[in-house]
């Protein structure tokens, strides 16, 4: 046992072939955010204030759909959600429509620490964040113009895209998926716990490019896209209208608890239930274990354990 | 070919003192719920067709806390929220925010369907109703007397009200609400979601559907969503079951109730009533709720630890109950 660190920046059909220039600052971002992250824990911070902060670092960096760099609605908008969740006692908070909070997943924990609810949206949320004195911004803060041009192409193909998918033929509009070389950012998430067990989860994200407006997806719904108790700490990324209906957070845990299975065979099993190329999800257990999985091309992750170990990937083989 | 099975509530946490005259009334309704679906079920509609239409039914309705009758916001206005569920392939539709929406559950319906998302709230989910030509009618339409003399007495007590079918006479209500405060997220505010309804269904061909539909809490925080939208919690369905939960929102969200109901059949392999037993036994720690499932075996089951839940269930065989207690 000790403490446990995961974080991810995304899954989808990230190419092989992504070019430097796309892959090289988001691997650094995610490797300061885990330095970030493995620091807070050894100077003893609280998983949920660690996932906290790695979480808002993530939000900060343009070059994932999160906060700044959040893809956009239909309507060239950003609609952010975010949620948080403490494994030992099971509180949790969660915002979505979320259009000038520069850090969503702050406005998500103060839903949690400051209010009778677990989640707030929209016009009520932009309010209580005003009313708690967050930092607040122009939308136009988060817009850049690589996700200008993503929702341009998107809505040239006039269809919904995930980030980093290939096209694949299909006859339902919900689950058909675009090509974009260039399209390579996903929602992002940190898990943490630390050597008392103590675990905590966080996800966030601008939601998939060309959204309807008002559109919600896994991130803010406890069990699907984001879940944590006693047992393990999940942050899901993917096809939202996948995750949701597949609870997939949620079920890491419940087959932990119900099939006694480990970490990684639950994570495993869970993934099972998402069809091919939807879906990926970090998780750590009470234990100090780690699981990263995703049945997408790749997914942008990076994990480090107490007694010493670390990973950093995009696609199946550790890019050291 | 396997044999129906249907459930309905209208909400658990119900007052002891609650009159005789307004326990037979939630029991009329229920009984005609109930007597919809029978009907629907018996002329071969499917699981997820009936859910809807009963939902419907009791959105309609002034008398529960959906639809018309919902509980206001802290504003004085209406904001209803819902889900549906249809087990087979999991699809579900969820909405959040409405304000002139006559049938929430309708446009979850619709945003499973027509749209390529799972969930649509506020403005969005406003504007998706006008391209899809639903009915449509003033947030006046859904606001009751009662709720407005609800929401003051909740506003003096200064606490999110359980029940606001109490008559609205002198500040029983509120000092109802204060004599047994409640903590809820470790914040003194009393907490029960006011009658939410839902509908869960098996069909002959052993599909299993769910649907939600709430108001949401009394005095709430405008952009407040509860459990009743999402998925999991307020509402599931699977190739096993269906489930419908209500009571304390934040209780629900954090056990995944719904949801939970499945699991336990799934993974720990128990039947729907030992599943229904175990989940409302073991799942909500300090929190309070209630909820109605059937199984794709025809079996249908409810379970709940608050003091009473208004509910009402019927298999092919000819059982039927209506209760509150």
């Amino acid at each position: 046992m000790g403490w446990a660190i995961a974080v991810h920046g995304g899954a989808g059909d990230i190419p092989l072939s992504l070019p430097p220039e796309k892959r090289l600052p988001r691997e650094a971002a995610l490797r300061r955010c885990l330095d970030v992250g493995i620091a807070a824990l050894k100077a003893h911070n609280h998983p949920l204030d660690v996932v906290e902060l790695v979480v808002r670092e993530l939000e900060n960096n343009p070059h994932f759909n999160a906060g700044k760099g959040s893809v956009l609605t239909t309507s060239g908008t950003v609609e952010m959600e975010a949620c948080i969740m403490d494994g030992k006692t099971m509180k949790c908070g969660a915002v979505s429509g979320v259009s000038t909070v520069v850090n969503a997943i702050s406005l998500a924990r103060l839903v949690m620490d400051k209010t009778p609810h677990i989640y707030l949206a929209f016009d009520g949320a932009e309010a209580f964040a005003r009313e708690q004195g967050l930092e607040t911004v122009e939308m136009s803060h988060f817009i850049t113009p690589e996700n200008i041009e993503r929702l341009k192409q998107a809505q040239e193909a006039d269809r919904v895209q995930l980030d980093y998918t290939q096209p694949i033929q299909k006859e339902v509009p919900k689950d058909a998926a675009l090509a974009d070389g260039d399209s390579q950012i996903g929602t992002v998430g940190c898990v943490a716990v630390d050597s008392e067990g103590n675990l905590a989860t966080a996800t966030s994200t601008g939601g998939i490019v060309n959204k309807m407006v008002g559109r919600i997806g896994d991130t803010p719904i406890i069990g699907a896209g984001t879940y944590a108790n006693h047992l393990c700490a999940v942050s899901a990324t993917g096809r939202g209208e996948a995750i949701i209906r597949g609870t997939i957070a949620r079920d890491v845990a419940a087959v932990m608890e119900f099939k006694g299975l480990s970490l990684k065979e639950a994570a495993a099993y869970a993934m099972d239930r998402v069809p091919r190329g939807n879906a990926g999800l970090i998780a750590v257990s009470s234990t100090g274990e780690v699981a990263m999985l995703f049945n997408t091309t790749g997914m942008f992750r990076a994990c480090a354990t107490e007694d010493g170990y670390s990973e950093f990937s995009i696609w199946d083989s550790p890019t050291e | 070919m396997g044999a129906w099975a249907i459930a309905v509530h209208g909400g658990a946490g119900v007052d002891p003192n609650l009159p005789k005259e307004r326990q037979e009334e939630a029991k009329r309704l229920l009984t005609r719920c109930l007597d919809i679906g029978i009907s629907a079920l018996r002329s071969n509609l499917s699981a997820i067709d009936v859910v809807e239409l009963v939902v419907r039914e009791l959105e309609t309705d002034p008398l529960f806390n959906s639809g018309r009758g919902s509980a206001l916001t802290e504003n004085g206005k209406v904001e209803m929220e819902a889900s549906i569920m249809d087990g087979p392939k999991r699809r579900c539709g969820a909405v959040s925010g409405l304000t002139t929406v006559k049938n929430p559950v309708s446009l979850a319906r619709l945003v499973m369907e027509k749209s390529p998302h799972s969930y649509l709230a506020f403005s969005g989910a406003e504007e998706f109703a006008k391209k899809q030509g639903v009915e449509m009618v003033d947030n006046e339409y859904f606001i009751t007397e009662d709720n407005v003399g609800m929401l003051k007495l909740a506003k003096e007590a200064n606490s999110i009200l359980f029940d606001y079918r109490i008559p609205a006479v002198g500040t029983c209500g509120a000092s109802a609400a204060m004599d047994s405060p409640l903590q809820m997220n470790g914040l003194p505010i009393s907490v029960y979601a006011p009658e939410t309804v839902g509908c869960v269904v098996v069909d002959k061909q052993g599909r299993c559907a769910a649907a939600t539909s709430t108001g949401g809490l009394m005095n709430k925080m405008s952009g407040r969503i509860g459990d009743s939208p999402l998925i999991g919690s307020g509402t599931y369905a699977s190739e096993l079951c269906g489930v419908s939960c209500t009571g304390e929102g934040e209780a629900i969200i954090r056990s995944t109730l719904a949801r939970e109901v499945s699991a336990v059949m799934e993974y720990k392999r128990l039947k729907l009533h030992e599943a229904v037993d175990y989940v409302i036994k073991n799942k909500l720690d300090e929190g309070k709720a209630g909820l109605i499932a059937v199984s794709k075996d025809g079996e249908v089951a409810c379970g709940f630890n608050t003091t009473g839940m208004f509910r009402g269930c019927a298999t092919e065989d000819g059982f039927m109950e209506v209760g509150v207690w």
